[in-house]
């Protein structure tokens, strides 16, 4: 057994684009928060942030419960590059060195955390969608929810490793992955998944400046240009009611029905790949493994048969209500209401009831 | 021009149901593929090719041997020359030790002026070893790229992101990870076929590559696999009743407002 007591602390590398902070980088707080306090040996959660004038954003971080923000600033990291973000980031780690550093699974996070992860030799995990510390919480979390066996595992066990769990082969697998002999453990971790804490105004935490060597020489990429798309994100993952659609739509018009459901009923247009991938619908609607994870209130899955790509996005909702022609298929199965029937008659008719 | 791409033989997930009994996975009868993101890799690539006679594509893989038949349609698709590394010192390898070992094949494959790799492949979806292998050869790295082109010595790409795209500049040599987005991979063609069929794959192992043996394999690999199981299946659904759409939508809409969820 390695001594790893040097390694302290969580950290969660927080995440802003155009000075904004990422909403993933506020739900690993929350995270990062729980999982310090399960540690139950002073452990506190960090937020690493690198830019240029962005220590403003602090004041932020400790509000949703950053007990240290560490800065990173240099003219040379105002806009993101892999090269610059990778060098100031792996050097904080090997100044500070924390036990757990969480990134979101963004295009971003996971551009940045693997190389990292093989600077500093030690294991990375992608696209976490469960953290554990405590073995006794982990093991009610199997019980409660998956078919594992709990051999092996004892409730006293008082080891602090990261335990990553993580869905594979689209969601039909999950595999709950360790890193037992380097540090830090590294993890990315998919937005919409963790909770961020309430909000606390005033709150305070402490700040660390933490020193950056950067010379142009450094950065071997060039941005000449970020663009902003025109179109609005759609919030899929804050959504109370996504209704979706699929394949059975059966063309780029059934997706008007789709988004009158979603406006009458007050919800978010989804999509599975099968419709995206048929360009009935822009790629930012799509739920599921490649897409956005989300967990409504409600979800409407509208002529989605359901591959366990789509399914890995969305089976933590709520409520899921499946239409669709063929009861046999595995959104049918999966769903807690499923009607029977042709989308474009009982869609309507939904509708019709929904305000009265 | 000389063109590594990085591939990958992968289970056709779409493909893959689970025993609902067991709770496993039904992987019998499930076809092997090349990874999707890795056929945009290869198809930029040959579009390289095109544009620059003379140019050489090769395709690296690391796997077993039946990984073979995916390099065999590389070379039907129109790579020049094609490198299976397959040992089992190299078999249980995390994302670290795999880019390792394709770090150490690609070095010993020669000097190249571009690699390509697939954003992740469908069966782990990690989208760690692209760039992994950069950071082990110590090249730049783009990923997510969805527009490319070749000037001089530089490439620009575009870079999607969740709320638009980035425009990068990068000289050579780097790294770039494919996105769907990026072309419409071509298909076999009957020469290539045919050229194929008789192409002798390379088939290197850990010696071979000159990779620290304490670098790959299950037991250099930093992360292990500590329980891997199935989401409970949930309890049985309700079908919705009623004979016609108007009667089942209104047993539904009285079934959420039971429940306070309307």
């Amino acid at each position: 057994m390695k001594d790893f007591t040097e390694y302290k602390n969580i950290w969660v590398f927080a995440e802003q684009r155009q000075g904004k902070l990422m909403n993933v980088t506020l739900e690993l707080i929350g995270e990062g928060y729980k999982l310090s306090r399960e540690r139950g040996d002073g452990a506190k959660v960090c937020a690493v942030i690198a830019g240029n004038g962005v220590s403003p954003l602090a004041d932020e971080l400790y509000q949703y419960g950053a007990d240290m923000v560490y800065v990173l600033e240099h003219p040379l990291l105002t806009q993101y590059t892999t090269d610059g973000y990778a060098k100031a980031i792996t050097d904080a780690i090997n100044t500070y060195k924390p036990e757990i550093v969480l990134f979101g699974a963004t295009h971003i996070g996971r551009d940045l955390a693997p190389r990292i992860a093989a600077r500093l030799n030690t294991g990375l995990t992608a696209d976490c969608t469960r953290l554990d510390i405590n073995v006794s919480n982990y093991m009610d979390y199997l019980e409660e929810n998956t078919t594992a066996s709990l051999n092996g595992l004892d409730r006293n066990d008082q080891s602090k490793g990261l335990k990553q769990t993580r869905p594979a082969f689209g969601g039909n697998l999950m595999a709950t992955i360790v890193t037992p002999n380097t540090r830090p453990q590294m993890a990315t971790v998919r937005p919409g998944v963790m909770t961020k804490r309430e909000k606390i105004q005033g709150a305070k935490g402490e700040l660390i400046k933490a020193e950056v060597d950067l010379t142009p020489d450094d950065i071997n990429v060039e941005v000449l240009e970020v663009v902003k798309a025109a179109k609005e994100m759609v919030s899929l993952t804050d959504a109370k009611i996504i209704c979706s659609g699929g394949r059975g739509l059966g063309d780029p018009e059934g997706f008007k029905l789709i988004e009158e459901f979603a406006s009458t009923v007050g919800g978010v247009v989804g999509a599975s790949r099968a419709a995206v991938d048929a360009g009935w619908i822009d790629p930012i609607h799509q739920v599921g493994q490649t897409g956005t994870t989300v967990k409504p209130e409600i979800y409407f899955a509208c002529g989605i048969s359901g591959a366990i790509q789509h399914l890995a996005g969305m089976q933590t909702s709520k409520i899921i209500v499946a239409i669709n022609k063929d009861p046999e298929c595995p959104m049918m199965k999966l769903a807690d209401y499923s009607i029977e029937g042709d989308l474009k008659k009982v869609i309507p008719e939904i509708m019709a009831l929904w305000n009265q | 021009m000389k063109i590594a791409v990085c591939v990958k033989q992968v289970p056709d997930t779409t493909e893959i149901r689970i025993n609902p009994e067991t709770g496993t996975l039904i992987r019998d009868g499930v076809p092997s593929i090349l990874n999707p993101d890795d056929a945009n890799a290869l198809e930029e690539a040959l579009r390289v090719k095109d544009n620059l006679p003379g140019s050489e594509v090769t395709v690296i893989t690391m796997g077993p041997p039946q990984a073979k038949e995916m390099l065999q349609e590389c070379i039907a698709m129109g790579a020049d020359d094609a490198i299976l590394l397959s040992d089992r010192a190299l078999g249980g390898s995390d994302t670290w030790a795999t880019s390792n070992a394709l770090a150490a094949g690609i070095r010993n494959a020669g000097s190249f002026d571009l690699i390509l790799a697939g954003r992740q492949a469908i069966d782990g979806d990690t989208a760690q070893v692209g760039p992994q292998i950069a950071e082990k050869l110590g090249l730049p790295q783009v990923t997510y790229v969805k527009e490319f082109s070749l000037e001089g010595d530089y490439v620009k790409v575009k870079r999607a992101l969740e709320d638009g795209y980035e425009v990068l500049k990068v000289k050579l040599p780097c790294v770039l990870t494919a996105i769907k987005e990026l072309n419409e991979p071509r298909y076999m063609s009957v020469p290539g076929i045919l050229k194929a069929a008789k192409h002798d794959i390379k088939v290197w192992n850990a010696v071979d590559i000159g990779v620290d043996l304490t670098t790959v394999g299950l037991k250099a690999s930093p992360t292990n696999v500590f329980k891997s199981f199935t989401p409970k299946p949930k309890g049985e659904g309700i079908a919705v009743e009623g004979d016609t759409p108007k009667e089942k939508a209104a047993s539904l809409v009285n079934a959420l407002k039971e429940k306070h969820l309307i």
